[in-house]
């Protein structure tokens, strides 16, 4: 019996390791292709390189192009998140809480936007914002974003709000203290656990956003990440290491945020998608 | 709903000024506006234009005149590239319920227990999931290159000759959908791991008292308990094979000669970088029909007699 126990065991955990190597060796080989010559990636692309060179880091790191790249991002993800997280809970307080004539019409029609791919509407969006003037600025990026995000935020929202305690309305309300009041001095505060996780989770499709920026942003100057690396990569297109050094520059940070805040990603990226 | 309503229907005036006086209706007023004005402007007017210049030829400037009819439509469903980005995207759908959904659910089997060895099993596994598509695409971009990247190296270890897979007609899709099952397997994986340990214990400790092995408790006991979470992932490896796009560009960019093509990146290239403003709607106005019909049926079949 014990023996038999140790032998699956083993089975279990190599099995595991073998589909672990499958999942970092090809991160593993582009942190460390950064450090290596063009030359060694050639004949060895997974072992260690001979030679650290911190050099291609250094130039990546010491371009202000870089930061430019990830300042942008940062300040449309952020963007992206506090408008969500302002509109979409103000919406849904007024779905939990007062019941209006065409309320449940209105609900329905903003949960619309999770029928279907944000792509469907991608190049009449591209007329729009170029027509209304946005285009190569981060406005262009944050506000379709934040119209795309609501519908998923005000669902998770009313659900969350219609679970506090109804007596605390109540009791504020016979103190003086109306529904506008009520939505900021209590629901948000209350609200922390939720607010976070769907905060996470417009960061991270934020962030991580490709299709739209990439129709919308022209310049360089006003560049997210992502665009950024595809332009460098198409500069640097026969040095592997550089490139390498840029990737491994942008997902480390992705990495670090996810480690530190785990239990609001790991909720908001498959608890979110369950309920919905 | 509310809980103040009173026992008669009081009169619309009545009802409007005791609104006004808690301020009810300043809150209506003032809270659901931005929602609903940004979701109209981004979202359903650029829907609702896609479905009205999808029958213009029009390549964005001035106004659409060059009224059309169906003919985007029909040039569209008779263009063999697109044929060729609906059945990659019927495959990546494939790939995910036979390779990705078994393997996932496998290995949420094999590490749902909460013990720490198995949580940084758990995290390891969702990594890929955290990164962005585009620096995934990159870094498999690399590890595909046959001069320089992990397939060169290998084939030297092994004294194979260089081969460059994604510039291969027939096997670059099938390195596009190694790079997907890599990118989602651990998303798929978190939902079934989430969902096995809502299992209660006592129904398995139950069955393994009455002498069930692993396997039947597996069969018998776990599985039919997470059912729910496997049709959401199914779900959700349909709608996402429909929306494929940030990978396929560093990879592949749809080459070689448009083998690699979803509809995402067809709807791109000839849509938006030819300025075929009509053409690229009308791509979107059937992705548009695909996703929702998929949304639709899926719900009446599997989702029926859930809240809400």
């Amino acid at each position: 019996m014990n023996r038999t126990h140790f032998w699956r065991n083993l089975a279990r955990v190599t099995f595991l390791c073998i589909i672990a190597s499958f999942v970092l060796a090809p991160m593993l080989a582009t942190v460390l292709g950064g450090f290596k010559t063009n030359a060694e990636i050639r004949t060895s692309a997974l072992g260690l390189p001979a030679h650290w060179n911190w050099e291609f880091y250094g130039a990546i790191v010491t371009d202000p192009d870089f930061w430019r790249y990830l300042g942008n991002s940062m300040l449309i993800s952020v963007s992206a998140v506090v408008l969500t997280l302002i509109c979409g809970a103000a919406a849904a307080y007024v779905f939990a809480q007062i019941n209006f004539f065409g309320a449940k019409w209105l609900f329905s029609y903003l949960l619309l936007g999770m029928m279907f791919p944000f792509a469907t509407a991608i190049l009449p969006l591209f007329i729009k914002v170029r027509d209304i003037g946005l285009l190569d600025t981060a406005w262009a990026v944050i506000l379709p974003q934040v119209a795309f995000s609501l519908s998923l935020a005000i669902l998770l929202f009313r659900t969350f709000f219609a679970q506090l305690p109804k007596e605390l309305f109540e009791a504020a309300y016979i103190d003086g203290c109306g529904y506008v009041r009520f939505f900021w001095r209590f629901t948000l505060p209350l609200s922390a656990p939720i607010l976070a996780t769907v905060g996470v989770f417009v960061f991270v499709q934020s962030w991580n956003n490709f299709l739209l920026p990439l129709v919308v942003l022209n310049s360089r100057e006003a560049f997210t990440w992502p665009l950024g690396m595809m332009q460098y990569r198409g500069e640097y297109v026969t040095q592997w290491n550089r490139t390498l050094a840029f990737v491994t520059l942008t997902i480390v940070p992705a990495i670090v945020f996810f480690l530190a805040a785990q239990k609001y990603i790991v909720a908001g990226l498959t608890g979110g998608a369950v309920k919905g | 709903m509310t809980t103040t309503v009173a026992p008669r229907k009081p009169s619309l005036a009545a009802r409007l000024g005791r609104g006004l006086s808690n301020g009810r209706v300043t809150a209506v007023l003032i809270l659901l506006p931005p929602a609903v004005l940004l979701f109209t402007l981004f979202v359903m007017l650029p829907l609702g234009e896609s479905a009205y210049y999808a029958f213009f030829n029009w390549n964005g400037y001035g106004a659409p005149t060059d009224y059309v009819g169906f003919e985007n439509f029909e040039r569209i469903l008779g263009h063999s590239i697109f044929h060729k980005a609906v059945g990659n995207t019927l495959w990546i759908v494939a790939a995910s319920l036979l390779i990705q959904m078994p393997l996932a659910l496998f290995l949420a089997l094999l590490i749902h227990r909460k013990t720490p060895t198995n949580a940084v099993f758990r995290l390891i596994f969702f990594m890929p999931y955290i990164l962005a598509e585009v620096a995934a695409g990159l870094i498999w971009s690399f590890v595909f290159d046959g001069n320089y990247g992990v397939t060169a190296s290998l084939a030297q270890t092994f004294g194979m000759e260089q081969f460059f897979i994604l510039a291969d007609r027939d096997w670059a899709f099938v390195a596009v959908v190694t790079v997907i099952v890599w990118k989602y397997f651990g998303f798929h994986m978190m939902i079934y791991i989430a969902a096995l340990q809502g299992v209660p214990e006592d129904q398995i400790e139950a069955a393994r008292i009455e002498g069930a092995s692993n396997r039947q408790i597996v069969r018998h006991v776990q599985i039919p308990r997470i059912k729910p979470a496997l049709i959401v992932s199914a779900f959700f490896a349909i709608i996402g094979a429909l929306q494929v796009f940030d990978i396929i560009i560093p990879l592949t960019n749809g080459g070689p000669s448009n083998q690699t093509h979803t509809i995402v990146t067809y709807l791109y290239t000839f849509g938006l970088t030819r300025l075929n403003i009509g053409f690229g709607s009308a791509v979107g106005i059937l992705l548009f029909i695909a996703a929702v019909t998929t949304a639709l049926l899926y719900q009446r079949i599997f989702m029926k007699g859930e809240p809400e």
